[in-house]
């Protein structure tokens, strides 16, 4: 079939010639066009990866800029945990590098609980809006929805460059706050107000400024993203026909879009009350180390929280559908059979991705906004689980009678599924208001929010590289490496998150830059209800398992770099035997991604259709063989 | 390589791609103005009994710039129409008129923004307290022409709608007097504060929508020969922005100046 495909005209070259395509001299004519255009546009290095506009490359350049945004998030985490399990010591080896970058607060190597401060916010505030929400949903999106769709690229390729480059910019912004007097923000990744205005730092204003730019790039992208799904579906790509992660990434798109904007409504408002010293958040009476406030007053910090959350709830959505979009996709070809109740799994992301919007409060329940509206989110918080589970059960049914391929995309996918599932189910009690007023803030809803998104969303991520790998750079990935990779980040993962649990189980509060040390049964003996000592040194055990997490991704990086060279060659280009569009390109895809445009002729998923030839039936077969014959 | 449905219309949507993205994009916008109104109508409700200002803008002021704006809508349609019936001349008028009434609007804008600029509330030491617009200051006086009020009336100074022929008196005071002076710039109280960032933003938004209609009336009408049908597009998408900013300020209106 590849063959065929290679003497048709490229796909939409000249529109001109569309009306005689067929015909043999306006073929070749075409193709010496072709030549000579392409020998015109020799693009530079700058215009080819800097300011390229082509999907694929933007891809790549989100890909490894959330890679290493992970990586650098990563190490403030693992300074912090140091800091957590022995408080007041200088830190091993970096702590003289960390008192020569940043000065005062690190004296001596020390983190200081200012710094500690700046680690936590900027922990959560990279992790989300510079790591996974770039990889998952602009990287892999970027890569891997045109070529599912049958699309030559993005509708709005300028603007998908200017989507990058905006979060660039705010990534730059967010890492330049750690250098200047007062260092970068401190109230959190949540940046509470009164807090986040009073902490005499410009941190907060940097930290404002970085996600303004950050809203505006995945403005940009969810627009390109849903103007590309709506527009470009190659012909017979109908609805029905989409692959599920190009659904999941739909839905993604519109959470971006509409629940970003109070965000940056937030952000401004709180801009004005740093910059221009107006009263939005702040209180009448407020009282700073013991003084009134040099303030009008007559604000309201639960507004800030309303405007954050109805952000910060979709946010999680964000965060999660693109990885069950992955962990569908690689699931369905590795079992070799069709995945189970694919219009469930479709109505469920679009109800979540609804439902999503009226959830927020469920993190508010500590603020006294009172018990109806408390009731009303406590609601709808158990109905938005109803979807997240059938997707999930989806997901595991398919694997049901499967003849199924255990390599590492299918690895970290299987896994993603009881990753996600703990992290899903421990959010229950969280979503109940009685049991949230014992739990909130403590490490149990460290534990609960990570598993989502640490062993679940990342797991699936590492699937999504693992799997697209072979399509971007025509080489496999490690086997071997990948599977050591894929057992020691699953049992370091667990052993760093579990016992967060029985930690915030005992009542010990998240935010504390001693480790709880003060609660201690040690600190206080005969208190009641101090944290008993075993419930402290679980810290020390969870410091070594967080640096063994962080050994075991050294493989993976060794991995993506080395396989570019010295991978296993692919021997088609469809190495996986998948049915989906993006593997009945050309490896890699050139600029322009389909060499003849697809024509589809069926649903996403037929693997082991009885009487087909092979195993797998790509979305593009003819419908009828005997017609291409004939042509 | 080309995209296909950049100027012509897909047919199962009815919609040529920036057309959709635009529309994506202002529901964008709906939602960033939703969270200001709300953040607005979180502010009004809770402040206190009587000191939410009413009468503190210009009524006809207001009603000027909301009429130069709906105008514009008028005219940018027009030039939308010129541009599908192929006249060039009058496209070029029509939008010329809509540059105008835009920079009009924003003119009276700033005159707006430096009314209140210069209009202070100063506080004396005796509990008395003055307010009005400063004529001139130094280092030993400040003279208002406004008016002085006894400190328990502080309500006064919140609504003016139920007060007729405020006095308006040069009033000189002495610095040593002056317990605190300020401004009614955006930290003055909440509402000042909520009214400069509104309309602040939304007068970003026309200074954007100026800088996407000049260059699509100025250096962008290449585009008028090679692609007509392209550039027609491009008229109505930067047209659609520009009734959408209209419309912000058919709520900014009232939300602001009449209630």
């Amino acid at each position: 079939m590849e063959n065929t495909v290679k003497q048709f005209p490229p796909f939409r070259e000249a529109p001109a010639h569309a009306d005689h395509g067929h015909d043999h001299d306006a073929h070749h004519d075409h193709g010496h066009d072709h030549a000579g255009h392409e020998e015109h546009h020799e693009p530079g290095w700058m215009s080819k990866y800097i300011f390229s506009t082509d999907h694929k490359v933007i891809g790549i350049q989100y890909g490894l800029m959330s890679l290493l945004f992970m990586l650098f998030g990563f190490g403030l985490m693992i300074l912090m945990r140091w800091q957590i399990a022995n408080p007041a010591k200088p830190v091993p080896f970096l702590g003289p590098l960390l008192e020569k970058m940043l000065g005062q607060v690190a004296s001596h190597g020390v983190i200081s609980p200012e710094l500690y401060n700046s680690f936590g916010a900027m922990h959560g505030t990279i992790m989300v809006f510079l790591g996974v929400v770039p990889l998952a949903f602009a990287a892999f999106g970027n890569y891997v929805v045109p070529l599912m769709i049958g699309a030559p690229d993005m509708t709005f390729p300028r603007i998908n460059m200017a989507s990058f480059h905006a979060f660039f910019l705010g990534g730059l912004v967010m890492l330049v706050s750690f250098f200047i007097p007062g260092g970068a923000a401190q109230a959190g990744w949540t940046s509470y107000s009164p807090l986040a205005t009073t902490i005499p730092t410009n941190g907060q204003a940097f930290w404002l400024v970085g996600m303004v730019l950050l809203i505006t790039s995945s403005l940009l992208g969810a627009v390109n993203f849903i103007a590309t799904i709506i527009q470009l579906r190659a012909p017979g790509m109908t609805w029905m026909r989409l692959p599920f992660f190009v659904w999941a990434q739909f839905v993604t798109a519109f959470i971006l879009l509409l629940a970003f904007p109070p965000l940056e409504a937030a952000g401004l408002l709180q801009l004005m009350d740093n910059v221009a010293h107006t009263s939005f958040f702040l209180p009448t009476g407020l009282a700073v180390g013991g003084r009134l406030a040099d303030i009008s007053g007559g604000g309201s910090p639960l507004l800030w929280q309303h405007l954050f959350w109805f952000l910060g709830h979709p946010e999680v959505y964000v965060l999660i559908l693109p990885a069950m979009g992955i962990v569908c996709e690689v699931i369905v070809n590795n079992t070799r059979k069709p995945v189970y109740g694919y219009k469930s799994l479709v109505y469920s992301a679009l109800f979540v991705g609804f439902l999503s919007f009226i959830v927020w409060a469920h993190h508010m329940y500590m603020t006294g906004m009172g018990q109806k509206i408390a009731t009303f989110f406590q609601a709808t918080t158990m109905i938005i689980s109803i979807p997240s589970v059938i997707i999930l059960t989806c997901l595991f049914i398919s694997l049901w009678g499967g003849s199924i391929r255990f390599n590492t995309p299918m690895l970290f996918a299987l896994a993603f599924l009881p990753m996600f599932g703990i992290g899903g189910l421990t959010g229950l009690p969280l979503g109940l208001a009685p049991a949230d007023l014992y739990l909130h803030d403590t490490y149990y809803i460290i534990a609960h929010f990570h598993y989502v998104v640490a062993p679940g969303t990342i797991f699936g991520l590492f699937a999504g590289v693992y799997y697209w790998y072979p399509k971007i750079t025509g080489r496999f990935m490690n086997e071997f490496w990948g599977r050591v990779h894929f057992a020691c980040s699953f049992v370091f993962m667990n052993i760093v998150f579990m016992p967060m649990f029985l930690q915030g189980i005992k009542g010990m509060l998240r935010r504390m830059s001693d480790g709880a040390a003060n609660y201690s049964a040690a600190r206080v003996p005969g208190a009641i209800d101090t944290l008993p000592d075993n419930i402290i040194h679980l810290n020390h055990f969870i410091l070594w398992a967080a640096v063994a997490l962080g050994v075991a991704q050294i493989p993976f990086i060794i991995n993506v770099f080395w396989s570019i060279s010295h991978g296993e060659k692919v021997t088609s280009d469809n190495p996986w035997h998948a049915t989906t569009l993006e593997w009945q390109t050309p490896t890699p895809p050139p600029h322009g991604n389909f060499t003849v445009e697809p024509q589809i002729a069926r649903g996403p998923y037929e693997y082991s259709v009885p009487g087909a030839p092979t195993d797998f039936t790509p979305q593009n077969d003819p419908a009828d063989k005997k017609a291409t014959v004939a042509h | 390589m080309e995209i296909p449905y950049t100027t012509t219309a897909r047919p199962d949507t009815g919609l040529y791609n920036a057309k959709l993205g635009i529309w994506l994009f202002l529901a964008s916008e709906v939602m960033l103005f939703g969270g200001l109104f709300s953040a607005y109508v979180l502010l009004r409700v809770g402040a206190p009994e009587g000191f939410w200002p009413h009468g503190w803008l210009s009524v006809t002021l207001g009603t000027v710039n909301t009429l130069i704006l709906a105008l514009s809508a008028i005219t940018t349609l027009l030039a939308w129409v010129a541009c599908k019936v192929g006249d060039f001349r009058k496209f070029k008028m029509f939008h010329a008129f809509t540059l105008l009434l835009a920079l009009t609007f924003l003119c009276v804008k700033s005159y707006e923004y430096h009314d209140k600029w210069i209009h202070y509330e100063i506080h004396l030491k005796d509990g008395r307290i003055a307010d009005g617009h400063l004529e001139e200051q130094d280092d030993q006086t400040v003279t208002i022409l406004g008016r002085i009020i006894p400190g328990d009336q502080e309500q006064l100074l919140y609504d003016l709608r139920s007060q007729k022929n405020i006095p308006k008196d040069e009033i000189k005071l002495d610095r040593s007097n002056i317990l605190k002076m300020e401004n009614y710039g955006p930290r003055h109280n909440t509402f000042t504060a909520i009214y400069f960032t509104m309309t602040g933003l939304h007068a970003l938004h026309i200074l954007g929508g100026c800088v996407v209609i000049g260059f699509l009336w100025g250096p962008g009408t290449r585009m008028w020969k090679t692609d007509h049908e392209r550039f027609t597009n491009r008229i109505e998408i930067s047209g659609l922005f520009w009734h959408f900013v209209d419309l912000v300020w058919i709520f900014l209106f009232p939300v602001l100046y009449l209630t």
